[in-house]
């Protein structure tokens, strides 16, 4: 096991039980991160800039068909295979456990793009740094940057987010609560599927999710160790 | 060589052979200055089409998520892997003293500078901001921040880089010779340029010690290099997790690859500099012969490689692997079997017969057919892997833009301009190279005895 140079490893329980697939999440990360709106053309040219998308699958034949749902985001693993081929350090891993995107840093190779098992990370192909139609562009978060042409973003588990509470829970002299922090789609999951916190605390709500028998990680046979955890759906049916 | 040149060679004055073979340096004629006006029109085109990318995006490219990489990185790949074959091809026929690489070596190692510079430019071209291209360079900076040396495109720049100084190198070192040829031959300010070209070259003894242990030791360093530049970029690929791309077979099998490619190219250049220039007496058909040969070995181990790659993937049919092989296989059928057929089948059935080795349109027609479908290969390899990875949801598949295409032509017109050029302004015969295997050859009299000449271990 890696050294602990912090207390935190941020996770995520996705419970595929519960996800709805309504899409909030969705609407949610694209609020706070000030992810670009795209048009239809740029969607169907397969260029849409969602941080957050959910699979959706149709299981069986007609007629017993069951759809369902699969939110893929950043697995911020551990041994992430975008991380070692980012020639100037633009993709690294913090010692949070998130794995980081610099921005200004990135000069657009998308060699951390084509590494990415789950094809979470997504290209500023178009510039959406003036693209947003007024009035939105007053509703910008100041906290994040407003990416420019050319280079590569994905989600960031809103670290935003995770500096506030920590600089509140630094001046009141102690750790960052359990809950204390969600990101924009935990925040919005009406169903709660999504459950964010410290997996490095084993009595943090997501470390006993994990726990489940129903556990499960994305293309874990790749070896990326991802810090998401997926608790199995489908319930008693057998497909 | 066949005895019939080297009767030819001994039969002719040293001026008459001088000037047949620097006869691409006499003044230019309207033909050529129509060539060079026509390949700089594309090279213009395709630059155009470079600056309407940067000032508009990379949305002017086919590319999309996930199909990050694709007709750039195959103009990459392809150039680096023709680049690969003019020097080895020169170092290794030179190590092993084949006298028959004598008129082939400057064609083939000037392909080689021409075609890595080409090459190199496809890594700036194809990012997203190409005006930070310097951060990938390891130089000194405010913020303490070096490149990231575990990337295999730091590797990538750091081979390519290496590969050109040493053929460079090697191209100059091996014209030294000739340059002080052309130097006394030319007048004016030409001989003032040729004169700081040719460092003072004088032809004494000494200096020709010195330059024949140079090049055997340049020949003997550039080979590594040469193997290591291709296997780097094989790297770029096998070093990823995406399907199709991992595989430990991909650096041996690029390095073959870009033999073949090569060698097809150094074939291809010698036919039309031999019809330009009219030298028929010295690139005969023993040499498209020789080179004929070399060819189908390397097509054969081509073969080999391509078939242990994909009979793997078969034999083991893991999913994800399988999946991108039969998506490459449905959709772009077509190709695939283009590409085998023009990389396998047909140069391994045709090169066989001595008929069609000694033919020059036959040869002509197999190399140039042989490029076509390495590039194709490389497609092949690169973009459907991206396009169907381990994410069935969000699959995509690519279709190249107008951008990209302009581009690429101007690539392939950029580097025949710089081949043209430099067939204007510099020996593209290794005359004294030539002349040297003449003189060895011709008998010399010594009183009433004639006799052999040759001095050297032959």
């Amino acid at each position: 096991m890696e050294k602990m140079t912090s207390p935190y490893k941020w996770g995520m329980v996705v419970d595929l039980d519960r996800c709805t697939g309504c899409g909030a999440c969705v609407v949610a990360c694209q609020a706070e991160n000030n992810v670009a709106i795209c048009e239809k053309k740029e969607i169907a040219e397969g260029r849409d800039m969602h941080w957050l998308r959910i699979e959706r699958f149709w299981v069986g034949e007609y007629p017993d068909v069951r759809v369902r749902f699969l939110p893929v985001l950043c697995q911020h693993c551990h041994d992430a295979p975008c991380e070692p081929v980012c020639p100037v350090y633009a993709s690294y891993h913090n010692p949070e456990g998130l794995n980081g995107q610099v921005y200004n840093r990135c000069v657009g190779t998308r060699y951390c793009g084509n590494n990415c098992p789950y094809a979470v990370r997504v290209f500023n192909f178009y510039d959406h740094e003036h693209s947003w139609p007024s009035p939105l562009n007053n509703q910008l978060s100041p906290d994040i940057t407003v990416r420019s042409r050319g280079v590569m973003e994905k989600c960031t588990f809103c670290i935003q987010r995770i500096r506030r509470a920590r600089e509140g829970a630094k001046a009141e002299g102690r750790l960052i609560r359990d809950g204390e922090v969600q990101p924009a789609c935990a925040q919005t999951c009406p169903s709660e599927a999504l459950v964010f916190g410290n997996m490095a605390d084993p009595q943090s709500r997501v470390a006993r999710l994990s726990r489940s028998p129903r556990s499960f990680r994305l293309l874990e046979h790749l070896g990326t160790h991802p810090s998401i955890n997926y608790l199995k759906g489908g319930g008693r049916e057998h497909v | 060589m066949s005895e019939h040149t080297e009767h030819t060679l001994a039969a002719k004055s040293a001026k008459q052979l001088n000037d047949e073979m620097l006869s691409s340096m006499q003044p230019p004629t309207r033909r050529w200055y129509l060539l060079v006006a026509v390949l700089a029109a594309v090279v213009v085109w395709g630059t155009l089409a470079f600056a309407y990318q940067v000032m508009t995006g990379m949305s002017v490219t086919g590319k999309n998520r996930p199909v990050m990489w694709a007709l750039y990185i195959t103009g990459f790949v392809f150039w680096v892997g023709m680049s690969h074959s003019g020097t080895m091809v020169s170092a290794i026929l030179r190590l092993s003293q084949a006298n028959w690489r004598r008129p082939i070596l400057r064609a083939a190692e000037a392909m080689t500078v021409f075609s890595i510079t080409v090459a190199g430019l496809f890594p700036l071209i194809h990012l997203g901001r190409n005006w930070t291209f310097f951060y990938l360079l390891p130089y000194p900076n405010q913020r303490g921040l070096w490149p990231n040396f575990r990337s295999a495109l730091l590797w990538d720049v750091t081979a390519i880089t290496t590969y050109l100084i040493g053929s460079s190198l090697f191209l100059y070192l091996g014209m030294l010779p000739d340059l002080a040829i052309v130097r006394d031959r030319a007048s004016g300010w030409r001989k003032k340029v040729y004169a700081v070209l040719a460092m003072g070259w004088r032809g004494s003894a000494r200096e020709w010690i010195v330059y024949h242990k140079a090049s055997t030791l340049m020949a003997a360093l550039i080979i590594p290099v040469a193997v290591s530049v291709h296997s780097i970029v094989a790297w770029d690929f096998a070093v990823t997790v995406v399907p199709g791309w991992h595989s430990t077979i991909f650096p041996p099998y690029f390095v073959i690859g870009a033999i073949t490619s090569g060698v097809a190219a150094v074939i291809t250049l010698m036919i039309i500099i031999r019809r330009t220039f009219h030298l028929e007496e010295y690139l005969t058909p023993q040499h498209f012969d020789n080179m004929g040969k070399l060819l189908l070995m390397i097509c054969l181990l081509w073969s080999y490689a391509y078939f242990v790659d994909v009979n793997i993937t078969w034999y083991a049919h893991e999913p994800i692997e399988w999946e991108v092989f039969s998506f490459m296989a449905g959709k772009y059928t077509p190709l695939l079997i283009l590409m085998l057929i023009g990389n396998s089948v047909l140069p391994v059935a045709a090169l066989c017969f001595k008929k069609v080795r000694r033919s020059i349109k036959a040869m002509l027609a197999i190399t140039i057919l042989i490029n076509i479908c390495m590039f194709i290969e490389r497609f092949l390899i690169i973009v459907p892997s991206l396009s169907h990875k381990n994410m069935p949801f969000i699959w995509h598949t690519y279709s190249p833009s107008l951008v990209e295409v302009s581009v690429n032509a101007g690539a392939l017109a950029g580097f025949a301009l710089l081949y043209a050029l430099f067939v204007k302004f510099f020996p593209i015969m290794a005359v004294s190279d030539v002349r040297e295997l003449g003189v060895r050859h011709a008998d010399i009299e010594l009183g009433r005895a004639k006799m052999h000449s040759i001095t050297g271990e032959e």
